[in-house]
């Protein structure tokens, strides 16, 4: 066991945990995060997506020990909303109803945001081509395409 | 009785005694559909206040017995809960699937949300409105007739001014009005007030689009799964598999596992599993448990490049001919074989349609505390009700101890393995005196879960000499359809049950299309050949979306273009000539309308990529259903891009187009992936599909180019199921496009780049 320090959403949380322990697990068993969730722990589907310092991570096979630092800036889907305010991805998810079971879907806006952050201008073809690593098993990819195509007007407003 | 009202699974439902004498082992198919009065396990049906309530703010809830796969059923059953209440339809909310309070409506079943599911809510809040008039007209001093309702308002149509709202009329009170119930429990569950519902011409919130209320909560990480319950003192359990299917444990080497803090291994007959205090011990000690497996010989026989001709060479395990239009029982195929050999034509094609996997986003979560003088399940199985008489029979405990809520699941395609984890966690917070959460591991979840069934469906017809069809004969030799049965409702129709010594079941069943067409000398059968292990076999068979509807309807739709283009003539113009159905004639005249379909269509070339179009024909579930697509096809390398796709249904009155539009698209998805990737890897030992690269889906660079959907509303009509009927042909018109655009037939699908490849050199 070995007591470590993360940043998430701005806030400090101590944990005490295995240091090869993936984050997924810190974040969802000790920290009670609920976007991030379990779908493969291969790194294969993106259901249990973060954010590091913007670069995509999939927590499920990233160890706590490696992103716990003062350096690694972790953003979640629990700490996207500013208060009542959502994130323009997430508001385009509800207009769009762009889930199913909605599992997946943590994946699906947190990566959509680091690419569009990382690209504000990206064309479809960079969106379909920047996604087309996560899976979906309900089939809703129609409308989170029709929905990261809205966020990339919103979110350059 | 007009016999193509009787569905197909009635008919297999109805003929279940005829089965009983072949088998001689056959259990009835829904022994709940029994004329028996069923016990009442939970609320009793035939209370209105069982079905709806009203709080002292107006809000009524709705309690129903069926879930949510993700389609928002409960705004649906919002929709019609509000038209016949005269409410607004944000004072309606609906809870899914909680034995505590709801009756057993079978749960999440071939697609009977809407035509079977919502019609006891109809009535009973048509009833309810009737009682709250009623309450109103003592309350006011007036007649019943003299009042109407607005926005959960009672007023004097003469005097409006003259009010009293449900809320001050019934909040915090019970209705206790009995309703009529039909005595059934599962899907057919029913029941009926004295009140009439509304006539569809005066509706005013059903058939308006109306849109998801749990979206919000997804998108803000605010949504309830299953895999988040974490009640105090959980521990969380993780079984371990054999290496090879059908083995048996021999021994297990506790030390193993001693570096894992306080763990605990479970063994009991062939289950074992580890139990930690944190879900990532729990992943590690089961990676690292020792454990002595008996050694089988080739138990998967050759694995998946054998089985088709294991398939084929098998002594069938049981034989059902069913005659073509359900209803005449006196079948006889010996005309069929008789017109066959006087044919001028004969064409003739085999079929192959895979084993396919539910492949849920995450894999099986269950989390269960058993007490001493109570069980609590959270689960995301289909059938909560059912699920709860399951564990309770597994348990043996009196099932009225136990309850069971649904929560929201990771996807729901049918008899998954959503049923899987919840078993195991029982079985372990019985044996620690702890709540257990199990979560299943990623290759559990395809490797391990129940599967579509594969098979070969072999099509024969013969045409006279002016092209007329004399001959039609239709036969599937496949894999059981159900090796465990869809409700779950005991324990050998799970893993663990298996595992731990309840025997499986031995009832049979596969397949045949439900008939679209018409044609003389027509004659279906099938025939299922025997498992490759008998007991908690990683390849036992359950409901998929669908089930084995998609593979007949690939071999029928593929065979019915074969067989115009033999007699010369255009696949649609075929198909219309011969469709029985006036409104499937209409929904594929609409879909090949909006296609732009031109018989003198020519395909195109242009450099390496090849773009043909095709079409397919569904109907089941009280519904209608076309689609018509245009691929493209990249002849060197195999890689097919569906471009152009147009989905149309009659799914009978629409409750909420948009939903119906979202399912729709959701099925465009699925069905692609099911038609150009989806097949489960097995070698002679094990399952080798365990991963998303070992078993593909589709994914974002699938989506088509356009997308159309046709939408026929059918005011007149009972709406029928809306969550099957639109993927059930994708492969097939697909199958067909490939074949319009390079002249190759692909009788074998997943219609995968390497198997396209092979077949155009």
């Amino acid at each position: 066991m070995s007591k470590m320090t993360l940043q998430i959403d701005g806030s400090t949380h101590v944990v005490d945990v295995p240091s090869d322990q993936p984050l997924l697990y810190t974040l969802t068993d000790q920290l009670k995060f609920k976007g991030p969730r379990f779908g493969c722990g291969l790194a294969q589907c993106g259901t249990c997506t973060v954010l590091v310092n913007n670069q995509v991570v999939r927590s499920c096979v990233t160890p706590t020990s490696a992103v716990a630092n003062p350096a690694s800036k972790i953003r979640t889907l629990d700490g996207l909303a500013q208060g009542n305010k959502l994130h323009p991805m997430q508001t385009a998810f509800i207009e769009e109803q762009a889930a199913q079971c909605g599992y997946c879907t943590n994946g699906w806006i947190m990566q959509s945001i680091a690419l569009l952050e990382k690209n504000p201008r990206a064309t479809d073809e960079q969106i379909i081509q920047g996604l087309d690593n996560l899976q979906c098993r309900c089939g809703s990819h129609i409308a989170i395409l029709r929905a990261v195509k809205s966020a990339r007007e919103t979110m350059k407003a | 009785m007009n016999s193509t009202n009787i569905t197909r699974r009635e008919f297999l439902q109805s003929s279940s005694a005829l089965v009983v004498g072949v088998s001689g082992a056959f259990p009835a198919i829904d022994a709940l559909a029994q004329n028996a009065t069923p016990k009442i396990l939970g609320p009793n049906p035939s209370q209105l206040d069982t079905w709806i309530k009203i709080g002292k703010d107006g809000l009524v809830t709705i309690n129903s017995g069926k879930m949510d796969c993700g389609q928002g059923l409960d705004v649906a059953y919002s929709q019609i809960a509000a038209e016949e209440l005269d409410v607004p339809l944000s004072q309606v909310i609906v809870l899914f699937g909680d034995t505590r309070s709801s009756a057993n409506q079978g749960g999440g079943s071939a697609s009977s949300g809407i035509r079977q599911g919502a019609v006891p809510i109809r009535n009973a809040a048509a009833e309810a409105r009737r009682v709250l008039v009623g309450l109103a007209a003592q309350e006011l001093g007036a007649k019943p007739e003299q009042l109407d309702v607005v926005d959960g308002k009672v007023f004097i149509k003469d005097n409006p001014s003259k009010s009293v709202t449900y809320a001050q009329l019934i909040a915090n009170k019970e209705f206790s009005t009995s309703l009529e119930w039909n005595k059934k429990i599962g899907n057919d569950l029913n029941v009926t007030g004295l009140a009439k519902p509304k006539n569809v011409a005066d509706y005013k919130i059903v058939g308006k689009d109306a849109a998801r209320r749990d979206i919000k909560d997804h998108v803000l990480a605010k949504e309830h799964f299953t895999a988040h319950i974490r009640p105090d003192n959980l521990l969380h359990g993780r079984a371990i598999r054999p290496p090879q299917a059908g083995a048996s444990v021999i021994s297990v080497d506790k030390n193993s596992v001693a570096f894992v803090p306080n763990v605990k291994v479970f063994h009991k007959d062939n289950f074992v599993a580890v139990v930690a205090q944190t879900e990532w011990d729990a992943v590690r000690a089961a990676r690292a448990l020792k454990v002595k497996w008996t050694t089988e010989n080739r138990p998967l026989k050759g694995g998946d490049k054998e089985m088709y001709n294991y398939i084929k060479n098998a002594t069938p395990t049981f034989t059902n001919a069913v005659p073509m239009f359900f209803g005449k029982k006196d079948y006889n195929a010996q005309p069929t074989f008789d017109a066959l050999k006087t044919s001028a034509k004969v064409i003739e094609s085999e079929y192959f349609a895979p084993f396919q996997a539910h492949a849920r986003i995450a894999p099986s979560c269950g989390v269960v505390d058993v007490k001493s003088d109570s069980v609590q399940i959270w689960t995301d199985a289909q059938k909560p009700h059912f699920q709860r008489q399951g564990i309770a029979k597994f348990l043996n405990i009196d099932p009225e101890k136990v309850e069971a809520k649904w929560m929201h699941g990771a996807g729901s395609y049918g008899r998954s393995d959503a049923d899987e984890a919840p078993y195991e966690a029982a079985l372990l917070s019985k044996e620690y005196g702890q709540p257990v959460r199990v979560q299943w591991s990623r290759e559990e979840g395809i490797a391990w879960s129940p599967k579509g069934p594969a098979a070969i469906i072999s099509m024969k017809a013969g045409l006279d000499d002016k092209n007329n069809v004399s001959a039609w004969l239709f036969k599937a030799k496949g894999f059981n359809g159900w090796d465990i049965k869809f409700n779950a409702e005991s324990p050998e129709h799970t893993l663990v049950g298996m595992q731990t010594g309840h025997k499986k079941w031995t009832a049979y069943n596969y397949n045949i299309p439900e008939e679209s067409y018409k044609f003389a000398n027509h004659v279906h059968w099938w025939e299922t050949v025997a498992p490759y292990v008998e007991q908690a076999s990683p390849m036992r068979t359950a409901h998929l979306r669908a089930p084995q509807e998609m593979q007949t309807r690939f071999a029928q739709e593929c065979f019915i273009d074969e067989v115009a283009m033999a007699g010369n003539m255009d696949p649609v113009a075929f198909r219309l000539k011969h469709i029985q159905e006036p409104r499937e004639k209409e929904i594929l005249e609409a879909v090949v309308k909006k296609f732009g379909w031109d018989s003198n269509y020519k395909s195109k070339k242009s450099g390496d990529i090849q773009t043909g179009r095709g079409v397919a024909l569904y109907n089941g579930y009280q519904s209608y259903a076309a689609v018509a697509c245009e691929v493209e096809v990249n002849k060197k390398t195999g890689k097919v891009w569906v471009k152009r796709i147009v989905v149309g249904m009659d799914c009978g009155l629409i409750i909420n187009p948009s939903g119906v539009k979202a399912a729709l698209e959701g099925q465009i998805m699925q069905g692609i992936s099911r038609a150009l990737y989806e097949e489960i890897k097995f070698d002679d030992n094990r399952v080798t599909s365990v991963d998303w690269n070992t078993y593909r889906i589709a994914s974002m660079k699938d989506i088509p180019g356009q997308i159309d959907i046709v939408m026929l509303n059918r005011p007149d009509k009972p709406s029928g199921g809306v969550a099957e009927p639109g993927l059930v042909s994708l492969p097939a018109a697909i199958a067909n496009a490939i074949f319009n655009a390079t002249q190759v037939r692909v009788r074998q699908y997943p219609l995968t780049p390497a198997r396209l490849k092979g077949l155009m050199v």
